[in-house]
């Protein structure tokens, strides 16, 4: 008996069909790439707590007006100083933590009338309820920025030797985190505890005047 | 009869296609991944602020809320800033319990680790931020991420 090919299916009209449904997906598609300053707000505590007396020494205020004019400890400041002047703030260790270590990593001017250790220096920020949102987001940026500037100098100056290729070594450091985020590093995670340490990020936001 | 054949010999062989479903399905499984449908269309204007001291923004997690004036089509809902959540203005007493809503919507394991996207206008007053983040400490939301447009380092 002669053997019957089976008819073969016509496949043209394959690539038609897929590539309509390409352009569909390739219309509507929006690749996700949303970025932000990641802060974290505080509890609300209703427990009435004496607040620690805090040195005035160890507070930097920012306060922007409703005309959006920084005021940076008592004294007008233009955005494009504000970063230089946190840096100097925070890295002055001038005197002890409360563990009564002096800061040997800093590098600033030893002030004795500026902030005594990284540790206990605080940035304290309060804005006008007209201030606008873009010049507070330029505020806190610039506020962040000087936290990742010390950070990253601290990261350089103890961990260099394992990134030697690393533009920005803490960035690095977390950019693998990132990576590794399913198989758990202690001892990234502890030495990226270790930077964060150095500079805790204590940034406290003042809520503003109800008028 | 025989110009036609010399002809003939000479034609290339045509291209064989038969690859080209392939990948064409390659790239349209990719777009089909990558695709995330737009289930928010906004009623204001967002144009965000810039920042270069930028994380990314882990979208799984993320509750997004939004914030600025109405935009033209929406005059009718007057010129002061309105907070948007999904797809409809709400009041600002509204956002507790539309965050408790995002949040039971989401993955049970990611719940703890909820992040609250803010996307605001630039021109927005600070004073309805500071209130949004009044609810959110409220609602027990703490972690918040501005979400802002890259500035390059210069």
């Amino acid at each position: 008996m002669a053997k019957r090919a089976a008819p073969e299916v016509n496949a043209g009209s394959m690539a038609d069909i897929a590539f309509l449904l390409l352009i569909f997906f390739l219309v509507t598609t929006t690749i996700a790439k949303d970025k932000g300053l990641l802060r974290s707000l505080p509890p609300i505590d209703d427990s009435i707590v004496e607040p620690p007396i805090i040195k005035q020494k160890n507070l930097f205020t920012v306060l922007i007006n409703r005309n959006n004019q920084l005021l940076v400890e008592d004294e007008e400041m233009p955005l494009e100083d504000l970063r230089k002047a946190a840096i100097a703030f925070l890295d002055n260790g001038g005197g002890t933590n409360p563990a009564g270590e002096s800061c040997d990593y800093c590098k600033g001017e030893k002030d004795e009338s500026s902030s005594d250790h990284p540790e206990k220096a605080i940035i304290s920020m309060k804005h006008d309820r007209e201030t606008t949102y873009e010049k507070y987001m330029d505020v806190q940026n610039e506020l962040v920025a000087a936290y990742n500037f010390l950070r990253e100098r601290e990261a350089d100056r103890l961990y260099r030797k394992y990134y030697p290729e690393a533009d920005k070594v803490f960035t690095a450091m977390l950019e693998e985190k990132e990576k590794n985020q399913f198989s758990k590093d202690e001892k990234l995670n502890e030495r990226i505890e270790t930077i964060k340490n150095l500079f805790p990020m204590k940034l406290s936001e003042a809520e503003p005047d109800k008028n | 009869m025989s110009k036609f054949r010399k002809k003939d010999k000479g034609e290339m062989p045509a291209i064989s296609t038969a690859s080209l479903p392939d990948i064409v399905f390659m790239l349209l499984f990719f777009f089909m991944v990558a695709t995330v449908m737009r289930d928010s269309s906004l009623m204001i204007e967002n144009k965000l602020p810039s920042a270069d001291q930028v994380e990314k923004l882990k979208k799984d997690r993320t509750i997004f809320i939004y914030a600025g004036k109405p935009s033209s089509q929406y005059k009718q809902f007057g010129e002061e800033p309105r907070i948007q959540f999904n797809d409809a203005f709400i009041g600002l007493e509204d956002v507790q319990s539309s965050i408790y809503q995002g949040i039971s919507e989401m993955n049970e394991e990611l719940q703890s680790k909820v992040v609250v996207g803010l996307k605001i206008d630039k021109s927005t007053n600070a004073g309805l931020v500071s209130d949004i983040k009044q609810e959110l400490r409220k609602a027990n939301a703490l972690k918040v991420m501005y979400i802002a447009n890259t500035k390059k380092v210069e």
